[in-house]
This record gives structure tokens, sequence and C-alpha cells, in this order.
């Protein structure tokens, strides 16, 4: 069985973004970019399944500019067998990506195709649900455990009640939640190694896909922040602050 | 004008808390008509009832079938697309729960169209304020002209609808075919007396400052004191001291009480994406430097296995 993983560059999470004053966008120049960390997490149980002789092939793919080949290099270093960048320089909103791993899960046929629940820029939320309804295949988002069963997967999901099990039949979508597992660390042979893996290149014009209706961004601005208040030096002084408040 | 559908939930007949924050939403819209629709396999009369209430909803439709038990996506899609395309919305609002975030950019994507995920703000019929970045950037967006818009709402930004209305309940039997593909195994959820972390007016959270499930205790009892519901920082929640349900961030839920109390929480950005929109944020912890006392209203510097025990007694 092949599995298809989705890797989106994003802004690192550990970067404070900073909203563009002129309200177009967020400062994203000589900022660190990292792979999303929810498809760190979908390319680590991907290649779990291969180890677990679950799976055969691992394939990264990832959707956008050139330099989107350094997280490439990340998936591959982490055991990727291969890996397929399809290059634009648009920002694409979810249904475009979504058309866009169909047309190479078409192509590739894999039995399973893994993404991350939301990227953590744009926190849509949504490829992996669209790419599953364009597919006509089952969805199981929000996965924090995967069990591979012949023909069918059993995957737990954390929803809002608790925890949710459900079964599946292959081939279908998997949407990768924090705690499915805790992604390797890289190490530097692997990075050398990860050099002479390949990767692939398309278009969009290539793979035939359209690019859906985009939301229109009309501006960007920053939450109004918080004011932080003061400390208290005791708890009978909060006590009676929050008495002052008509809290308690 | 708008017409406007919301996809309802309802749990064992009941009405979930979070479906009349979407009925407000409907109404930000100020449109021709709102429906709302339930799907279950029992008695949906209930659920449908208080949905009527709200101001402005016209029509209840319930679909209760037995494949509806279980919100299973694949399951659910084509019958909202079937509720879609007989009448004519203009608008399709669920809520940011675990459920509308899974099934509706599944119907999205059959519509061909994007999703307005987790709308913030109502600007006219088709322009919506949304986080994104953790809630640190929110981007105002349009909808195409003419297109239909398919929306979830992000519950801590709306008050529950006011009510006032008198909608019609009607039962549906759509004709559609649902798949066999994906099956409902089982449910896990801890059983709890304490008031629903998602609506409830207090919450005291724990960190990874805890430092123990059996630890934990001292949050639950603080909580007890307080009728607060109880969450947790990502960090608890995965060193395994609470379950997955309880965690508050970008992630988990997204609340907003009037009192949040976070203990042995440093406060990462992803924490704070979840309490944004509290009314008094109190933190506890015995790192002066903790990020989250640069927004916290109230701070206590101290160790908090001595500062609740105090803060218990004082409340007695």
């Amino acid at each position: 069985m092949k599995v298809l993983v989705g890797v989106k560059r994003v802004v690192d999470y550990n970067v404070r973004v900073q909203v563009k004053p002129d309200g177009s966008g967020v400062a994203t120049e000589g900022v660190k970019m990292s792979v999303n960390p929810f498809d760190e997490i979908a390319i680590e149980e991907a290649l779990r399944m291969k180890s677990a002789g679950k799976a055969d092939e691992v394939i990264a793919v990832s959707i956008g500019p050139q330099a989107a080949q350094e997280q490439l290099r990340t998936a591959l270093a982490m055991g990727a067998d291969r890996a397929i960048l399809v290059e634009t320089d648009q920002t694409l909103e979810p249904l475009t990506v979504a058309r866009v791993f169909k047309a190479l899960v078409d192509q590739e046929q894999p039995g399973l195709v893994i993404l991350g629940k939301q990227a953590i820029d744009d926190d849509a939320g949504q490829t992996p649900q669209m790419l599953a309804a364009l597919w006509d295949r089952p969805q199981a988002t929000f996965a924090s455990k995967v069990e591979i069963e012949g023909e069918s997967a059993k995957v737990t999901r954390e929803v809002d009640l608790g925890l949710e099990t459900i079964e599946i039949d292959l081939p279908a979508v998997i949407s990768a939640d924090l705690r499915l597992n805790e992604p390797r660390y890289v190490k530097l042979p692997d990075i050398m190694k990860a050099k002479k893996k390949p990767i692939g290149t398309h278009t969009l014009e290539e793979l035939g896909v359209e690019i859906a209706p985009a939301l229109k961004p009309v501006k960007t601005e920053a939450p109004q922040a918080r004011q932080g208040g003061h400390k208290v030096e005791s708890v009978s002084e909060l006590v009676a602050e929050l008495k002052n408040k008509g809290l308690i | 004008m708008a017409k406007v559908l919301v996809i309802g939930e309802q749990l064992n007949g009941a009405l979930s808390a979070a479906t009349p924050k979407v009925v407000a939403c409907a109404q930000a819209l100020n449109p021709e008509s709102i429906d709302v629709a339930l799907f279950g396999a029992g008695d949906l009369a209930g659920a449908a009832e208080a949905a009527a209430k709200f101001a402005g909803v016209g029509k209840v439709l319930t679909v209760s079938n037995p494949a509806n038990e279980h919100p299973l996506a694949a399951v659910l899609a084509p019958q909202i697309e079937a509720l879609i395309s007989e009448g004519g919305y203009t608008h399709v609002l669920a809520s940011s729960s675990t459920t509308g975030k899974d099934v509706l950019p599944r119907v999205a994507a059959k519509l061909g169209v994007t999703q307005v995920t987790d709308i913030m703000a109502v600007h006219g019929a088709n322009s919506f304020t949304r986080p994104t970045y953790a809630g640190n950037a929110l981007v105002t967006v349009e909808v195409p002209e003419g297109q239909i818009v398919l929306g979830t709402v992000r519950g801590a930004s709306w008050q529950a609808a006011e009510e006032g209305g008198s909608g019609a309940v009607e039962s549906r039997e759509l004709g559609v075919e649902l798949p066999s593909h994906t099956r409902f195994v089982s449910q896990e959820t801890s059983k709890s007396d304490r008031p629903d972390l998602q609506t409830a007016p207090k919450v005291v959270s724990g960190g990874r400052g805890v430092g123990s499930e059996e630890n934990f205790k001292v949050i639950f009892s603080l909580a007890d004191k307080l009728g607060a519901a109880v969450g947790a920082s990502r960090a608890a929640v995965d060193a395994g001291y609470v379950p997955n349900e309880m965690q508050v961030g970008q992630t988990g839920k997204i609340i907003a009480p009037e009192l949040y109390v976070a203990v042995g929480i440093s406060g990462a950005i992803q924490h704070l994406a979840g309490i944004k929109d509290a009314g008094t944020i109190v933190a506890i912890n015995k790192d002066e430097e903790a990020p989250i006392f640069e927004i916290a209203d109230v701070g206590l510097v101290g160790d908090l296995f001595e500062v609740l025990p105090a803060l218990e007694k004082e409340l007695s």
C-alpha cells in the first residue's frame, strides 16, 4: 500500500506573527518556515505504518513555492521514500489544494492519504475532508490512533465529547491530530541521505487542476490585545478582587 | 435576501449549546428566513421545539434515521446536500464543533466552494471576519458574489440567539443513498457532573505545572468550590493528566467564560488563542516570568499546591 502525506510550508509555530501595518496580510519575509506541525505527525504515522509492514511506500507531497523543497527534504530525511512538489507561487485555498491531491491520487493510487488536521497559518481545517469528498471515499478526521486491518482501518478520533472510534474502508483520508504520535527528530546522516532521494515536480496545468473561486481577503488586522492587569500579593487579595468584580 | 440553513446539533434529543450561537450568527445576516436542520436516530421533538423558539426561525427540519445515530460526516454530507438543493439556501452555517468541522468542508467540496472557517463577525451577506495564525491575525474575507456561503461559526464570538420565534417543525425523509464505507464502532466519554467546559461561566484549567494525574485533584477541587468547569493546557493533556476533551487552545476548545483561572499554565500562544474572549483571566504560577501574566487580569505568583488550598479556605 502506498501512503501519500501532505507537507505544507508554514511560518514556524514558535514565531509570533506580525500583521502588516497596511492590513494586506502577515509579514512572512525573513521569517523561519517549517513543516506544518500536524503534517509532521502525518508523515510520522505513515513511516510507522511502513516499519510495521502495513505500507510499502511513503510519498510526501507539497503544494507551494519552490522553497517548499526544504520542507520536502525534511520529510525525506524523516524517512519518506520520495517527494512530489506541485509548484505554484499563488496562495491556494483548501478546495484547490484538495483538487491537486485528487489529481495525484488518480496518478499514484494510494491506499491512504494522511494530512494534518489543519495548517497553523490559515487554520482552515478543510483540505482532508474536501479530498475525501472529491474522491468519494471515507474520512477519519482528528485521528489520535490508527490501526490498519487489511482492507479497512480502525481510527480513534478526538471529538468534543471525548474519543470516538470509527471503522473506514480503504482507500481513505485520515487527518492527524496532536496525539497521534510524537514525530521523530531528524539526524544529520539522514539529512545527507535525503539529498539523494528524488523530488518530482509538477505544475497545476500539468495536473489539469482548475483553481477554485477564492475568498477575497479584504483586510488583515491584529486582534485587540488583552491588556495585562496586575499581580496581587496574596490569596486574600485575590479573593477580595474577584468578589469586587462580582465573579465569586 | 439570504435564506439560511443552520446545521443544528443534538445529543440524546436535547439541543446542543453550540446551536443557539450558530443561529445568532444566522440572525446577524438579517436574512429572509432561517431553517434549522437536526439529524438523529430517535425522537428529535425536544431539540426541535427548542430550536423553533429562536427569533427568526421559520422551520426546523428533523431527519430521523437509524444511520444518523452518530454524526458521521460521510453519512451526513449527502443528506445536507439534499436539504440544500431542495431548500434553495444562500447560506449554510454549522458550529465549529468537531461535528461541524468534520462535515461542512465535505459538503463545500461537493458544491465546489471553499468554506469560511470560524466566523467571528458578519459584515453583510458575503463578508466575514475569521481568525488565522491561532487568532493572531484576523482576516476579513468576501465570498464571491452569487456563490453559496458555507461557514462554521466560532462559538466564543457569539452569544446564544434571542428567543421569541415560533417556527414550524417538519419531519423529513430524504431519499438519498448513504454510504456504508464509514461505520461507528464506539465512543469513550468521561462522565462528569461538572458544568460543560464550552458553556460554563467559570473555568479552572491546569497545566504542566500540576505535575500529575493524581495532582489534578486540586484543580477539580477548586473548580467544584467555584462551580466551575475544568480545562487543561495541551501539555497537561499530552502528559496524560486529563483526557483530550478538556484541552483549551488553538486546536482544542475555544472558550469565553466570565472567569478563567489558569493554574500552572505558562501561556503558550496556542493556549492563549483558546481564552482570548474570556472576561477575567486569573493566573496562578510559580514562575513570575511566565507569559500568562502578560495577559492575565489578575496574577498571583506562588506554588499552586499552597495557593489552591488557601484559596479554597478563603472561599469557604
